[in-house]
C-alpha cells in the first residue's frame, strides 16, 4: 500500500511538466523542489536534532553567491557546484563551531547574529557581492549536454536532486547516525552518560543539514540566474523554519508539504495582496499558537478529532479514548514538539 | 584630532542608545528566557508613532514619552495574551514574537509609506555645546546624558527596591521566587512593559540621529542581541558595557572598513562566544 503510494507520487511528480499546461506552473514545481530541499535541510537541526537555526539563509546565501563568482570568474559549472558545496560546508563548520557553544535559546541567538553576519557582507560589501544589486550569472547549466535552459528541463533536474535528498532523509533516519541525533534531542544527558559523543553528532548533524541547504541555494542560484542580499536576509531564514514547523518538525514529509504551502501561498499572496510579510508573520502566529506540532501532523488530529465527534454513540468507547488522545497530543504539540528539546538541562 | 573626537561622541551617542534598547531585551530575555525578537519592531515603531505625534502638534518630550508608553501598552498586550498561553514553550515564543515583527514591519511600512522620516532635533537642543574649548553637538550630549541617567535610574531600581529584588530573585531562579510568594508572573508583566517602554522611547530619542525607515527594526535587533551576548543576559552592567563597546566598533568600523562595518561589530561577539559563552559579565549556566 505504501509502495502504491510512493510510486503514484513518483510518477506524478516524473510527469508532471506533461500534463501541467504552462511554464508559470512548472517553475512554481521547482521553486517548491528546492524550497523542499532547503526544508529538509533545517529540519534536520530543528527536527531530529532539537536545535533552532534562525541563520540558515546564510548558508543557502552563502551556496548561491559563491556559485555566482565562481561563474562569473569563467569556471565550468562543475567546478562551480563543487566550490559552492564545498565554501557551504566550510561554513556551516565555523557556524557550527560557533553556534554550539550554545543549546535552546543560546543556539538561537547565535544563529540569527551569524546569518546577520552573512547578510552584511551580501548587503554592505559591495566589492565582493554587488551589494543591493546582488549577482547576475549568464545561463543555465547543460550537464551530459542536456540544456536546463527551459522550464521543463530545469524542474527534472531539481526533481533528482529532491528525491537524492528525501532519499538521503530516509536514509539518515533510519541510521543509527540519525537515532544517535535523536538522542541528543531529547535525552543529552543520558546519551552523555552512554558514551556518545554529544557535540560531535550536533556538528556532524549540522554539516549534514548545510550540505542541503547549499544544495538548495545552487539550485536557487540558476533558477533565478540572480541572488541578492534578500535571499539571507532573516526573512529568509524565518520562511525555511515556517516550511518545517508548519509542516511538522522531525517528519519526513512535514519539510516537503511545508514548503509547498509557503511556496503556493507567497505566490499567490503576492498576486493579490503586497504584505507577503505580514501574511507570513501571521501564519508563524496562528500556527505556534494553535497548531503547534505543525500542519500534517495538526491536521491529522483535527481529522481524527472530527471523526469522533462525528462518530455515532455506539462507537463511543473507542471514541472517548481518541478524543483524549487528541488533546494529549494537542498539549504534547507545545511541550513535546516545539519546547521540550529545551527543557532539557545541559550537561 | 577632531575627526576621531566626533566619532568618539557618535560613538559615546550611539552606545547610550543601544543601552536603552539592550536594558530591557536583556531584562527580558534574563527573567522570562525569551530572546524577544520584537524588541526591535519597538525600537522602531516608538519612533514612527512619535512622527505621528509630533505631526499632530506634541512637542518632542511628549512624543518621546507617549510613544514610547504606547509601545509599552503594546507589549503589554503581546505578553499578557500571546506569550502568556505559550508559558514553557520558549521556542514558540521566539517564533511568535519572529512572527510578531514581520506584522509590525509590515502595518508600519503600510501607515508611514517606505520613505525614511526625519525626527527633527528638539530646538533648545540645537547647534553646538563649547566643552574644554572642542565643540560638541549639543544633542548628541543630551542623549548620552539621558543614558547616563537611564543607567543610575535602572540600576537604582534594580539594586536599591523592593521591585529591583524581586525581579533580581526572578532571573536568579524563577521557580524559587515563586514559592517565597512573588507572583513572577507579574514581573513578567511589568518588565516586559519597562523593557517596551524603553525600546520605543529609545527609538524616538535616536530619531533625530539615526531617523526612521523600513529596517531599521531589523538592523537594531541583532545589534540587541550582540550587545546581550557580549555582556551576558539580565546583568545591567553587561549591557552597559556592551553597549558602549558595540557604539564604538560600530562608529569607528564605519569610519574605518566602510564595507565591513557590521562585520567588525560582530568580532567581539565571536570572541566572546569563544572564550566565555555566558557573557562577559553573566553567570555560567547551571
Amino acid at each position: 500500500m505504501k509502495g502504491i503510494a510512493l510510486g503514484a507520487a513518483l510518477v506524478a511528480l516524473a510527469t508532471l511538466p506533461l500534463w501541467v499546461s504552462g511554464t508559470f506552473y512548472v517553475n512554481i514545481a521547482s521553486q517548491i523542489l528546492f524550497y523542499a530541499v532547503f526544508a529538509l535541510g533545517v529540519n534536520v537541526l530543528a527536527g531530529y536534532a532539537g536545535l533552532v537555526s534562525l541563520g540558515h539563509a546564510g548558508l543557502f546565501g552563502i551556496a548561491a553567491y559563491t556559485g555566482g563568482k565562481v561563474l562569473g570568474a569563467g569556471y565550468g559549472h562543475l567546478t562551480v557546484a563543487a566550490a559552492a558545496i564545498a565554501v557551504t560546508l566550510c561554513a556551516s563548520a565555523v557556524f557550527a563551531v560557533l553556534a554550539l557553544r550554545g543549546t535552546g535559546l543560546g543556539f538561537v541567538m547565535i544563529t540569527v547574529a551569524l546569518g546577520q553576519i552573512v547578510w552584511g557582507v551580501a548587503y554592505r560589501w559591495i566589492g565582493l557581492t554587488n551589494g543591493d544589486n546582488g549577482v547576475t550569472i549568464s545561463g543555465r547549466p547543460a550537464p551530459f549536454g542536456l540544456s536546463l535552459a527551459s522550464p521543463r528541463a530545469f524542474y527534472w533536474a531539481t526533481l533528482l536532486v529532491f528525491l537524492l535528498a528525501v532519499a538521503s532523509m530516509a536514509v539518515f533516519v533510519a541510521s543509527p547516525f540519525g537515532a544517535s541525533v535523536r538522542g541528543t534531542r531529547d535525552q543529552p544527558r543520558r546519551m552523555n552518560a552512554l558514551g556518545y559523543n554529544v557535540w560531535m553528532i550536533r556538528f556532524l548533524a549540522f554539516l549534514l543539514s548545510g550540505l542541503w541547504s547549499g544544495m538548495a541555494g545552487l539550485l536557487f542560484l540558476y533558477y533565478n540566474q540572480f541572488v541578492s542580499p534578500q535571499a539571507v536576509a532573516l526573512t529568509a531564514s524565518a520562511e525555511a523554519l515556517l516550511m518545517v514547523i508548519s509542516g511538522g518538525t522531525a517528519t519526513l514529509l512535514g519539510p516537503i508539504a511545508g514548503a509547498a504551502l509557503v511556496v503556493v501561498m507567497k505566490n499567490v499572496a503576492s498576486a493579490y495582496i503586497e504584505r507577503w510579510n505580514f501574511v507570513l508573520g501571521a501564519i508563524f502566529v496562528v500556527i505556534v499558537v494553535f497548531m503547534p506540532e505543525g500542519l500534517v501532523p495538526g491536521t491529522v488530529r483535527l481529522a481524527r478529532w472530527a471523526g469522533t465527534a462525528w462518530r455515532p454513540p455506539a462507537g463511543g468507547s473507542r471514541g472517548a479514548p481518541r478524543l483524549r488522545r487528541g488533546a494529549a497530543e494537542r498539549m504534547g504539540g507545545v511541550g513535546g514538539h516545539v519546547g521540550a528539546p529545551h527543557n532539557n538541562i545541559e550537561p | 584630532m577632531s575627526v576621531w573626537l566626533v566619532l568618539a561622541v557618535n560613538s559615546v551617542t550611539f552606545g547610550g542608545l543601544l543601552f536603552l534598547l539592550s536594558a530591557g531585551f536583556s531584562l527580558v530575555f534574563g527573567l522570562m528566557k525569551i530572546p524577544n525578537l520584537t524588541h526591535g519592531s519597538f525600537f522602531m515603531l516608538g519612533a514612527y508613532l512619535a512622527t505621528s505625534l509630533i505631526a499632530w502638534g506634541f512637542d518632542f518630550w511628549t512624543a518621546a514619552v507617549v510613544g514610547g508608553l504606547l509601545v509599552a501598552v503594546f507589549g503589554g498586550i503581546v505578553e499578557r495574551f500571546i506569550l502568556r498561553r505559550l508559558a514553557g514553550a520558549e521556542l514558540a515564543q521566539v517564533l511568535v514574537t519572529l512572527g510578531l515583527s514581520f506584522m509590525v514591519a509590515d502595518v508600519c511600512l503600510l501607515v508611514w509609506t517606505g520613505d525614511p522620516i526625519r525626527i527633527d532635533t528638539p530646538a533648545a537642543l540645537r547647534g553646538a555645546t563649547s566643552l574644554l574649548g572642542v565643540g560638541f553637538p549639543t544633542y548628541r550630549l543630551a542623549v548620552s546624558l539621558i543614558a547616563v541617567v537611564f543607567a543610575a535610574g535602572l540600576w537604582a531600581l534594580l539594586d536599591r527596591t523592593r521591585l529591583g529584588a524581586m525581579i533580581r530573585a526572578g532571573v536568579d531562579d524563577a521557580d524559587m521566587a515563586r514559592v517565597t510568594g512573588i507572583r513572577v508572573s507579574r514581573l513578567f508583566t511589568i518588565v516586559f512593559c519597562l523593557g517596551a517602554w524603553l525600546a520605543g522611547f529609545a527609538g524616538v530619542i535616536g530619531g533625530p540621529i539615526l531617523s526612521v525607515y523600513p529596517g531599521l527594526d531589523g538592523e537594531m535587533l541583532p545589534l540587541a542581541l550582540v550587545v546581550v551576548i557580549l555582556g551576558g543576559s539580565g546583568s545591567l552592567l553587561g549591557s552597559l558595557v556592551g553597549s558602549f563597546v558595540v557604539g564604538f566598533l560600530y562608529n569607528f568600523g564605519q569610519a574605518m572598513f566602510p564595507e565591513l562595518a557590521y562585520v567588525v561589530l560582530f568580532l567581539p561577539m565571536l570572541i566572546v562566544l569563544v572564550v566565555r559563552p555566558q557573557g562577559l559579565f553573566g553567570r555560567p549556566a547551571a
